[in-house]
């Protein structure tokens, strides 16, 4: 059996353009009910964006997938172009974590502090009795 | 001269009373700070009755964010002079004399007591002990000086050392990183050898597993600093 070189089948690109589309849907979406900020949403909608473009551009896709020596089946390009989309996001976040792992440390700090301060100017309240009835209440 | 003794403790209701005493009975005009890393037990309350102040965190940092929360004290209340000492009792205050006094003669900025300078009263597990070792000769090859122990957070501080930690301090295992960082920043260190006990109560934050997550984390800590910070130029140069 011979393996023909072949394209991108149709119904492969209709598939997968319905899938970008609902992509981007969904990120407007999120978007405009203010759920995802801007700037976190931009990646996401050059995702949606790029594998649309793949998906619905057939011809494109053959090409690319010429260039990089996938001559079988030309929608593997599509799953790989959508993993290293994907891996850009999960790096991206992982230093928005890192981000907000510091300030999150720096607001500690100043909130045990400015409770100490608030301690030693108001009240005799012994340490450890706000957290604790703090407890209790929830 | 303001001075500050910054006690880390996290769980430590069995050893802190005795600590904060033995620092108030080593030197009454050290103000005792606490920083109560969100135990779960009584330190806090504790301390407070021993007569120390009490910072206490709303969750747990880890003893990075805990000591540099004490630092961020120290520096915005005017202090000249800090000394750290661990909330589990291993370090003796009455040894603090001899680090206070190489800080005040100017001998350095930061004074570490050490357990491998010569003095002999500390044993430890043997895999400890070399990766100790590992640790302390890596520093001393990126700093070009002979640092022996890397790991000790028995300290004295002057204001300089205060201010550069207040404002940056590593977080999870400190010690290590902040021996680079004083380099970078031409900051001195000096070690002096103290004698430290065995825990009073508690257990080390190091061990099992985390021992080699602890390596792997300093190495990694060590190598991308060694990339990315620069020695600033010196005041007066």
């Amino acid at each position: 059996m011979i393996l023909a070189v072949s394209g991108t089948p149709l119904k492969v690109s209709l598939a997968a353009t319905a899938a970008s589309l609902l992509l981007l849907l969904v990120v407007f979406e999120l978007i405009r009910s203010r759920r995802l900020r801007e700037r976190y949403a931009l990646l996401w909608l050059l995702t949606g964006l790029v594998l649309l473009a793949l998906s619905a551009w057939r011809g494109g896709l053959n090409t690319i997938a010429g260039w990089v020596g996938v001559e079988t089946y030309p929608p593997a390009v599509l799953f790989a172009v959508a993993l290293l989309f994907v891996l850009a996001v999960l790096l991206h976040y992982s230093t928005v974590l890192s981000k907000v792992t510091d300030q999150n440390v720096i607001l500690a700090q100043r909130v045990a502090l400015l409770e100490l301060e608030l301690r030693e100017r108001g009240s005799a309240q012994a340490p450890g009795e706000a957290a604790a009835s703090e407890a209790r209440a929830s | 001269m303001k001075k500050i003794a910054i006690v880390p403790a996290y769980n430590e209701q069995g050893a802190i009373g005795g600590v904060v005493d033995e620092i108030r009975a080593f030197d009454p005009e050290f103000d005792v700070l606490v920083v109560d890393d969100a135990s779960h037990d009584a330190t806090a309350q504790i301390a407070h009755a021993h007569g120390a102040r009490v910072v206490t965190l709303p969750f747990n940092l880890g003893i990075g964010g805990a000591v540099q929360t004490g630092f961020r004290y120290a520096a915005e209340h005017g202090y000249e002079l800090a000394a750290r000492v661990d909330g589990d009792g291993q370090h003796d205050p009455a040894e603090l004399r001899g680090l206070i006094e190489a800080v005040l003669r100017g001998d350095a900025d930061i004074c570490v007591g050490s357990r491998f300078v010569g003095a002999e009263g500390y044993r430890s597990s043997r895999s400890r002990r070399i990766g100790i070792r590992i640790l302390a000769r890596t520093v001393s090859l990126l700093t070009g000086q002979k640092v022996t122990d890397t790991t000790s957070g028995f300290q004295v501080l002057d204001r300089k050392a205060i201010e550069l930690f207040a404002d940056d301090y590593p977080h999870d295992y400190p010690e290590v990183e902040a021996a680079l960082m004083l380099h970078k920043h031409r900051l001195r260190l000096s070690e002096l050898p103290v004698r430290m006990r065995e825990r009073v109560a508690g257990r080390s934050s190091i061990r099992g597993f985390r021992t080699v997550y602890y390596m792997a984390k300093v190495m990694l800590a060590i190598l991308i600093g060694a990339l990315r910070r620069r020695a600033t130029p010196l005041e007066d140069a």
